[in-house]
């Protein structure tokens, strides 16, 4: 089949049950996650595990001159600790051109490039011997001075090697405009802190075999990782994770603690558990790092945009350049004749950054979005009239022309939601029950992505249809998604479809990050399934091609399977294909206080058509209610004179809790994308959070008439 | 260390080179206790037994009756309730997510009543009736809370799950479910980072106004 008649198929099959009248599926595995039943990575039971425990380091940079490990290792229990000293070498890690930057090599050498990083591993036989003995480790170090300060080191700043200065039209040219704005915007260090914490039981089988069960949200990529680092061959790494305890992107890599994990277990000759801290988990699995902006827009006096000059600094760590797309939305999001941008990283005595949900536009959004909103107050134009005046009808990079953009549509649906017309276009002017009321939007987009994946659909003899593909997990509901598909291909109820997933052995798919999942693999599902059904039809005959048990039972099979990859085509070149958002926000101020609360939360999201009904409102919710957490509460503050986190815990560093967080509502326009894939789904995970914080910054305004440019909006910054 | 002495446990000499534990047997008059001639002991010192014998005074017998089953067990007292199920009886249904009572996902029921089981030690616990998400169900029948996460899709990656559920049927039963605003303030120490709270609030809402038996 041509991929525009498959399109038209899926299309059509999907569009029959308009999945904003039906509900949609409960998630597939929602029985098993109510009754805790759903094994995370540390609940395997493996015989004769042991336990490891990290030790960090006390200095942010310098030199260990040695480790005492003697009252450790006298404690009882204990069977090793490991160090840079004593350490056997990790076959990886060992290179005859050695590079100045890379991933964090644990207990290579004797440097330390950031406080908290770790310096040993205590393995003991319980997990309270392994923790006492870890508090009897010290080690001696020759300290140098430590910067962790982005603002005291932005003269420092480097562009990095991938990601060049971006001009179109004219560079800088914002100023010559009549109406126009420049301001500075910081977020601080935000960090993952997915519930689950991080954690590995790693056992080897066999001298050149070995397990591994692991927070992950790509098994496939862990298991290439670890077979480089301990030279192995790929397949002789079972690496398992069907249930992943959110990540958010914090793992999207293989971190030095799971190779120490393996080492351990080489070491030991036992399967070792290493379940990391929650302060652990602030300095060893990545944050969405603090980023200084600076964005410049001229406009003419009506509202249309002349020119945008967009510049951020970000920090990564000094053994690597961590870079995202902070700048990225600027050269995207509006029609405007010039448009430049800038980015640059400054190298701190930190541990590297990881990509968190909305990497990148979330910062870049925030600075974007609050700079258009306090223009529109100057132009004196409603933020929304504003937006559509600088509505890109094409790519504003490239003009080419997008595989679908409905988000203004996305506009209308929000503002009908959140009772716009209550809005007050002067600042301040609302009062309700003594706080002050404000209203605020603003709007997010991410890359519409569509990679490669292979799954495998095998129909057995008693009618279940058995799915397999190596896909992870972490939250939004994937499994839940692909059986909605297959269910609806093959027109066999949900019940009937097992969804295995989260195992290296089983067919390659991608790793679960930037919102490409349900349109990759739900289009090899997809594909799968119209193979499998193909496949029927050809041994037919006289009976009916979906009656899959008969045609099984005539044939004498006991099962019928087919394994399809799917990939994106030509399309990919020749559209600009985004998924796009945006956010509404009622917010109350506490005159006296300076206490925020959101009163009403409205997302709405064009992310293409909507699979899973009732998952995708609970993940565009979920990413709603962590923008507010950016917005309102969450930092994680360094005491520089240390370089060490001061609030390492839930009770200092703020996500949000229920008191927080009213009824939050999520919409979708419900228009399939024909061009992407064939299931008309575009991604949806990172521009719930994306444009959030603005938001409710542009509502802060709107109620107080303070613009606060310095995330988190705490009550200090309004009183 | 500078603070050596603040680590110091006793019996635990921080000054001896090898195995402290052997200075402790050695000097003990509780091995009198084990019947063994001085000779021997020290000898089982030598021979590391004397961890075996160490291990034994350390940990202490506690009585658990979790979800209906008695358990006898022996525990280190730092052991918390949370790793003794976790990591004793296999109960990974409860689970662990900060270790510090900040997150709430390790909530479990003491006696009917919700308790963090990450800050509660085991030998605090011996004689209690305790309820994880594991007993929660009957047989295949759902508890009405399990039903409602369901039905109102009350979460996502799952793992704040039990310990939110565990928590809400005690926010019933103490009568903190009256209002969507109390049972936000009462819902506030169960941490949800994939953000599922306004599902989880109508999911005990729904509960509550069923007037099922919680």
């Amino acid at each position: 089949m041509k991929v525009k008649e498959i399109i038209g198929q899926i299309t059509n099959d999907i569009m029959t049950n308009d999945p904003m009248t039906k509900e949609g599926l409960s998630r597939v595995d929602g029985r098993l996650k109510v009754t805790g039943q759903a094994k995370y990575s540390a609940e395997y039971k493996v015989k004769d595990l042991v336990y490891g425990v990290l030790v960090g380091s006390t200095i942010a940079k310098g030199t260990i001159k040695s480790i005492d490990t003697k009252k450790a290792e006298a404690a009882p229990g204990v069977l090793s600790v490991l160090t840079c000293f004593n350490a056997p070498k990790i076959p990886g890690y060992q290179t005859d051109t050695p590079s100045p930057k890379g991933p964090l090599k644990i207990f290579y050498n004797d440097q330390v490039y950031f406080n908290g990083q770790p310096i040993a591993l205590v393995v003991a036989d319980t997990f309270e011997r392994a923790l006492f003995a870890a508090s009897r480790v010290s080690a001696v170090y020759e300290s140098g001075p430590h910067q962790t300060n982005l603002k005291d080191n932005i003269s420092t700043a480097v562009a990095p090697g991938r990601g060049k200065d971006f001009v179109k039209g004219v560079e800088d040219t914002w100023n010559t405009a009549p109406v126009k704005i420049q301001q500075e915007y910081t977020i601080p260090t935000e960090v993952h802190n997915p519930m689950e914490l991080h954690a590995t039981i790693a056992r080897w089988d066999a001298d050149d075999k070995i397990t591994v069960y692991t927070k992950t949200q790509g098994v496939k990529s862990t298991q290439r990782s670890i077979a480089q680092a301990f030279k192995l061959p790929p397949e002789n790494v079972q690496v398992t994770a069907p249930f992943v305890g959110g990540a958010f992107g914090a793992a999207l890599r293989t971190w030095p603690h799971e190779i120490a994990a393996v080492l351990a277990a080489k070491v030991t000759g036992k399967p070792v558990k290493l379940v990391l801290s929650r302060a652990d988990m602030f300095t060893s699995v990545g944050y969405r790092p603090y980023t200084w902006q600076k964005v410049s827009i001229g406009a003419n006096p009506d509202g249309k945009l002349f020119g945008i000059t967009h510049e951020a600094t970000g920090q990564s760590s000094v053994y690597e350049d961590f870079t995202e797309g902070v700048v990225n939305i600027s050269q995207l999001m509006y029609a405007s004749p010039n448009i430049n941008t800038r980015y640059k990283i400054v190298s701190l005595n930190v541990n590297t950054p990881t990509p968190m949900r909305g990497p990148g536009e979330a910062t870049g959004a925030f600075a974007l979005e609050s700079a258009m909103d306090e223009l529109s107050y100057q132009l004196n134009i409603d933020p929304i009239d504003f937006r559509m005046r600088n509505y890109a009808e094409t790519d504003p990079g490239n003009d080419k022309p997008y595989s679908s953009k409905y988000l203004s549509d996305a506009y209308k649906i929000g503002a009908e939601k959140i009772g716009w017309s209550n809005r007050n276009q002067k600042p301040g002017a609302v009062t309700e029950n003594g706080w002050l009321a404000g209203y605020g939007m603003a709007a997010g987009m991410f890359g519409a992505h569509r990679s490669s994946a292979t799954v495998l659909a095998r129909m057995m003899a008693d009618g279940t249809l058995v799915l397999q593909t190596a896909v992870t997990d972490i939250g939004p509901g994937t499994g839940t998604a692909m059986v909605s598909i297959a269910s609806e291909v093959m027109g066999i109820p949900a019940e009937k479809i097992k969804f295995d997933m989260g195992d290296s052995s089983l067919p390659p798919s991608p790793t679960q990050g930037g919102s490409q999942i349900t349109s990759t693999v739900g289009s090899a599902v997809h594909d799968a399934c119209v193979e499998l059904k193909e496949k029927f039809k050809s041994m037919a005959g006289n009976t009916d091609a979906s009656n899959y048990t008969q045609i099984l039972k005539q044939q004498n099979l006991d099962k019928l399977e087919v394994t399809t990859s799917s990939k994106g085509g030509a399309e990919q070149g020749k559209y600009a294909m985004y998924s796009w958002s945006v956010h509404f926000m009622k917010v109350l101020v506490h005159p006296t206080t300076g206490v925020v609360k959101i009163n009403k939360a409205i997302s709405v999201a064009d992310a293409g058509l909507i699979i899973s009904p009732k998952t995708a409102r609970s993940q565009m919710i979920g990413g709603t209610i962590m923008g507010i957490g950016m917005a309102l509460t969450e930092e994680a503050i360094i005491d520089h004179r240390y370089g060490r986190l001061v609030n390492n815990n839930f009770a200092d560093y703020h996500v949000p809790v229920q008191a927080d967080i009213p009824q939050v509502e999520a919409y979708f326009v419900n228009k399939p994308d024909t061009i992407l894939n064939p299931i008309g789904a575009k991604g949806m995970g990172e521009i719930a959070t994306i444009g959030v914080a603005a938001a409710v910054a542009n509502a802060v305004y709107n109620a107080t008439g303070k613009r606060v440019r310095d995330l988190p909006i705490t009550p200090d910054k309004l009183v | 260390m500078e603070d050596e002495k603040d680590y110091a446990l006793p019996g635990f000499d921080t000054e001896a080179k090898d195995n402290s534990r052997r200075n402790f047997l050695k000097q003990s008059t509780l091995l009198t206790a084990v019947a063994l001639t001085p000779g021997t002991a020290i000898k089982a010192a030598d021979m590391r037994l004397d961890e075996k014998i160490a291990e034994a005074f350390e940990k202490m017998p506690i009585k658990l009756e979790v979800n209906g089953v008695a358990h006898s067990l022996s525990v280190e007292p730092r052991a918390t309730l949370l790793d003794i199920l976790r990591e004793q009886l296999d109960l990974t249904g409860t689970k662990k997510g900060c270790d510090h009572g900040q997150c709430g996902a390790c909530t479990v029921h003491i006696d009917g009543h919700r308790v963090n089981s990450c800050l509660t030690l085991g030998v605090m616990a011996s004689g209690k009736k305790i309820t994880t998400i594991e007993g929660l169900a009957k047989g295949d029948e759902l508890h009405p809370m399990q039903e409602a996460f369901l039905k109102h899709d009350g979460f996502q990656c799952g793992y704040c799950t039990p310990g939110q559920i565990m928590s809400a049927v005690a926010c019933i039963r103490e009568g903190h479910a009256n209002s969507e605003m109390e049972i936000r303030e009462y819902m506030s120490g169960n941490i949800c980072r994939c953000g599922a709270y306004p599902n989880i609030v109508n999911a005990i809402q729904e509960v509550k106004e069923g007037a099922q038996a919680v």
